[in-house]
């Protein structure tokens, strides 16, 4: 994302652009979207297990309570005691965001913290729930009634939706700033319940919560997949890797349609950001799909252009065009290739696991098994990191869209960043910091994994079992 | 009127972090002094049981300030994380290498990883409750500007903010000893309690001390905060030396339900005594609660938020919290 990266393929406009303007950037600019983009990126896909996990689980754990399914129980059990591991370290990631939105971007918060600070407030509320309700459902296995236990999971489910409608409200008002005026160079009028409600906000949750579902789904079936591909096919795998995947199948499927209609919106609402979605260098009526290419010395290359189909999936017609970014003042224009390739990349695995889902479920309407074939196997084995790479694509296309404003018509990132070179030590920091929790937590997870294939259900604390207070979390031993 | 309940609905946050938060971060120093891998076992088994449960809703305590304080006093909050920016940090990294290592340890397949994690997460969580509490010292002793940036060492490391980390630590600890100490009691561990308590008397009476000591830099360093603390807030801070006098003396005579009670009023005093003492300052000196005030209508809203949460929050909340104190809870 940064421009350093970028400077290779930029065009000549952008260039001069950097040229002139690059050097009355603040310090902090630079560093602080690097940092945004790490700590973001890597949050978002705990944040996908947070929000979509729970009704997968609780899907699972009805089955073990009401239908007596051994399988589903264990496999409820086992989710959950991985999920502790994922939402812990979800929670801090998403605390450093907290404290990022201050430390980051001391020009947005200033000015429009009580603007978009509403819709977080709530997003608190709902974290608080959800909080609260792991705490519950986690360490209640054995210790609260089965069925009550089982309804621990409900606002936890909840809290998710309405967390993740929070946070997305804020990226949408960004996008489409709405609830203030500018008057004098200062903020007025602020109306934060238009700012929580704002129209974009409801179809961009939608993408995202769907976006979730798929995440969670594809990964935790892709688990089983593999272990399939290893041999061990059998009851229990077979469950772990239906569950999720019903879940994922569903969303992939709506999934195109959802931003299909949230892409429709950005002709009006930020057509710079359109047309390098499109790599719209002219306004062409109508306009062409153009799919992959790049931007070099101001021409497109390498692309394969199909005629009016840009006009029909960007506008819904057959001659409206997309406004090209000729249009734009040079200064107002985003990075256009990595914004075109990253919305691409997206559509593309969306529109591929979206066929994925199709056909896995017409093979089985057929009475075939997909997954008795290697082949089936692997590709449900890729599924998972395709989405997470659908996932980070999405964002990086709609963020990296968005430039230079960090509110869309009103703030320019340049001028929300602070003036502090050092951030740079403090990426360096961050990366380290996260690379060693994400060695952490797949040295972790694995070992589980390992343990429970070889009978070990309990996970028995590392301290034990000399001691005899019996370890929170463990699930009581038959007694 | 607005802003200032606003401001007393961020500050019950505050207290509530300390009390929760602070009794989890507290017991780090516990663990990392627990001894060997055998010896320790048994401490921090009851470390790992006692905040397991709660540790992640305790800590959402802090996101709600931040997010009450961005929201309800912006200009303040972007200057006060310009100026504060090193303390800030480190705190974090406290917090998320204190949240990542607890989860970790918990199902660490080695003792040897689970010492490692163990140790991060013991020495993690007295880093958290120090940087903050130099937060809070830089603060009250009005080295954050209204607007713009302060200077970026000198405003947290200075007598009040140094002193205000260590009596954070301080407090924390002892919070988090009164309450292990009953929880061993309660789990049958006897021996185990016993210990604990010894220690924790030890760490209230430290505690205690440097608070004394500290009385003197301090009003040289922070006169106004000092004046609200001998003046308006002069009640609280006594009420918060009498019970933690008396959580000392409940423990001696092996009170330990009673001296958790006493433990608490005299943390959640002395920070109310803090919040008190400094009004009507939002950033002592420099702004004053109405004038750091955002717009009205946010700060309205925001108070149906607080409402909303006294309703959805605190009822699971207490659940939560009985839950983990019965017997079925204990024992298993
Ligand atoms: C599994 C992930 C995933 C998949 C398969 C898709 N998307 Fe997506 N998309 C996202 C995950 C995502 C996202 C990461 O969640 C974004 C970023 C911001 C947002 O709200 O959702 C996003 C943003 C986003 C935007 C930008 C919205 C804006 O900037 O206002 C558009 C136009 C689309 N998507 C369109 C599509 C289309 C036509 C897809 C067809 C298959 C598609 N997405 C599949
Ligand atoms: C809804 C939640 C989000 C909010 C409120 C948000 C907010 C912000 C803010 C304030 C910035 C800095 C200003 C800017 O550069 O525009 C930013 C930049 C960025 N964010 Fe987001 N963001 C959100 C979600 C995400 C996610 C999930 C990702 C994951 C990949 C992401 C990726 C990025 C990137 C790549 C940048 C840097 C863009 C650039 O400067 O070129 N964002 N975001
Ligand atoms: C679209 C983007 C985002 C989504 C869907 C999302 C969702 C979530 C979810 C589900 C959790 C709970 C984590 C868990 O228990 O596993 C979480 C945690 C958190 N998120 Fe995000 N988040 C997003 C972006 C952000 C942004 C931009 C911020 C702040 C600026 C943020 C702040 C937080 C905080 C503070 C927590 C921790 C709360 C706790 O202690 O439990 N998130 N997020």
């Amino acid at each position: 994302m940064s421009v350093v990266l970028e400077f290779g393929s930029l065009d000549g406009a952008m260039l001069d652009l950097l040229r002139s303007v690059g050097t009355d950037d603040p310090a902090g600019l630079l560093p602080a979207r690097e940092q945004m983009a790490l700590s973001l990126g890597w949050h978002i896909v705990l944040a996908s297990f947070g929000v979509a996990w729970p009704a997968m689980i609780a899907v699972a754990h009805w089955r073990g309570t009401y239908r007596d399914d051994e399988v589903a129980l264990r496999l409820a059990r086992r989710w959950a005691k991985v999920s502790a591991v994922l939402f812990a370290i979800g929670a801090v990631s998403g605390t450093v965001l907290s404290f990022e939105m201050g430390l980051l971007w001391p020009g947005l918060m200033g000015p429009f913290g009580d603007v978009l600070g509403l819709p977080f407030a709530f997003e608190g509320l709902s974290f608080f729930v959800e909080a609260i309700f792991l705490g519950l459902y986690l360490y209640g296995w054995g210790r609260i009634p089965p069925k009550r236990h089982l309804l621990m999971l409900v606002p936890m489910a909840v809290a998710g939706i309405v967390g993740t409608y929070c946070v997305v409200a804020v990226n949408a008002w960004m996008n489409m700033p709405v609830g203030f005026r500018i008057e004098g160079g200062e903020v007025v009028d602020v109306e934060p319940w238009a700012v929580l409600f704002n129209s974009g906000a409801v179809l961009q949750f939608a993408h995202m919560w769907v976006a979730a579902y798929m995440v969670a789904g594809f990964v935790v079936a892709a688990v089983y997949a593999v272990g399939m591909l290893r041999g061990r096919v059998d009851r229990h795998h077979r469950l772990g890797f239906a569950l999720p995947f019903a879940f994922a199948s569903v969303a992939a499927m709506v999934q195109p349609f959802i931003g299909h209609v949230l892409g429709l919106r950005i002709a009006e609402t930020q057509p710079a950001k359109l047309a390098a979605f499109e790599l719209a260098i002219e306004t062409e009526s109508p306009s062409p799909l153009r799919l992959g290419g790049v931007l070099v010395d101001g021409e497109v290359r390498y692309a394969l252009d199909i005629p009016r189909l840009g006009s029909l999936i960007a506008r819904n017609s057959f001659s409206e065009p997309v406004q090209g970014l000729e249009t734009i003042a040079p200064a107002d224009r985003p990075p256009v290739n990595i914004t075109h390739l990253a919305f691409q990349s997206m559509v593309g695995i969306g529109t591929l696991l979206a066929a994925l889902a199709v056909a896995y479920w017409f093979a089985r309407w057929r009475g075939r098994d997909p997954l008795g074939s290697r082949w089936g196997l692997r590709a449900a084995v890729l599924a998972g990191p395709l989405a997470v790479v659908a996932l980070e694509a999405g964002w990086i296309a709609t963020e990296v869209g968005r430039q230079p404003w960090v509110v869309y018509g009103h703030l320019r990132t340049a001028d929300a960043a602070g003036d502090n070179p050092q951030l740079w030590v403090l990426l360096a920091a961050t990366t380290v910091v996260y690379g060693a929790l994400t060695t952490g937590a797949v040295v972790v997870l694995r070992s589980m994994a390992r343990r429970w294939r070889t009978g070990d259900e309990e996970l028995p604390s590392p301290y034990g079992p000399e001691t005899s207070i019996a370890d929170g979390g463990r699930d009581r031993k038959a007694t | 009127m607005l802003e200032v309940a606003v401001a007393a609905a961020l500050f019950l946050g505050v207290v509530a972090y300390a009390l929760f938060g602070g009794a989890d971060f507290g017991s780090g120093l516990y663990d990392l002094t627990a001894g060997g891998t055998r010896r320790g076992a048994e401490l921090r088994t009851l470390i790992e049981h006692s905040i397991g449960p709660v540790w992640e809703a305790n800590h959402v305590w802090l996101i709600y300030v931040l997010v009450m304080w961005w929201t309800g006093f912006p200009a303040s909050f972007a200057s006060a994380m310009s100026t504060l920016t090193l303390p800030m940090l480190l705190a974090l990294l406290g917090i998320v290498l204190r949240g990542a290592a607890f989860a970790f340890r918990k199902f660490a397949p080695t003792v040897g990883q689970a010492r490692l994690y163990g140790a991060v997460f013991a020495g993690a969580s007295l880093i958290t409750p120090f940087f903050l509490g130099t937060v809070a010292g830089a603060v009250a002793s009005g080295r954050v500007p209204a607007t713009g940036r302060g200077d970026l060492w000198s405003s947290w490391l200075n007598p009040t903010s140094v002193l205000g980390g260590v009596i954070a630590v301080g407090a924390c600890t002892f919070l988090a000893g009164v309450f292990l100490t009953a929880d061993a009691h309660r789990a049958g561990h006897d021996a185990l309690s016993a210990s604990m308590r010894r220690r924790t008397i030890g760490v209230g009476i430290v505690t205690g001390g440097v608070v004394f000591a500290a009385l003197v830099p301090i009003a040289r360093d922070a006169p106004t905060l000092v004046d609200g603390l001998t003046g308006r807030a002069a009640p609280l801070i006594v009420l918060s030396g009498l019970s933690g006098t008396a959580t000392l003396a409940l423990l001696v005579n092996r009170r330990l339900g009673q001296a958790r009670v006493a433990a608490v009023v005299a943390v959640a005093a002395v920070i109310a005594g803090w919040g008190v003492g400094q009004y009507p300052w939002m950033l002592v000196d420099e702004v004053t609660i109405a004038d750091a005030a955002g717009a009205e209508a946010t700060l309205a809203a925001l108070l149906v938020v607080v409402g909303l949460a006294g309703v959805l929050v605190l009822p699971p909340l207490v659940y939560l919290f009985q839950l983990t104190q019965t017997e079925q809870w204990t024992k298993h």
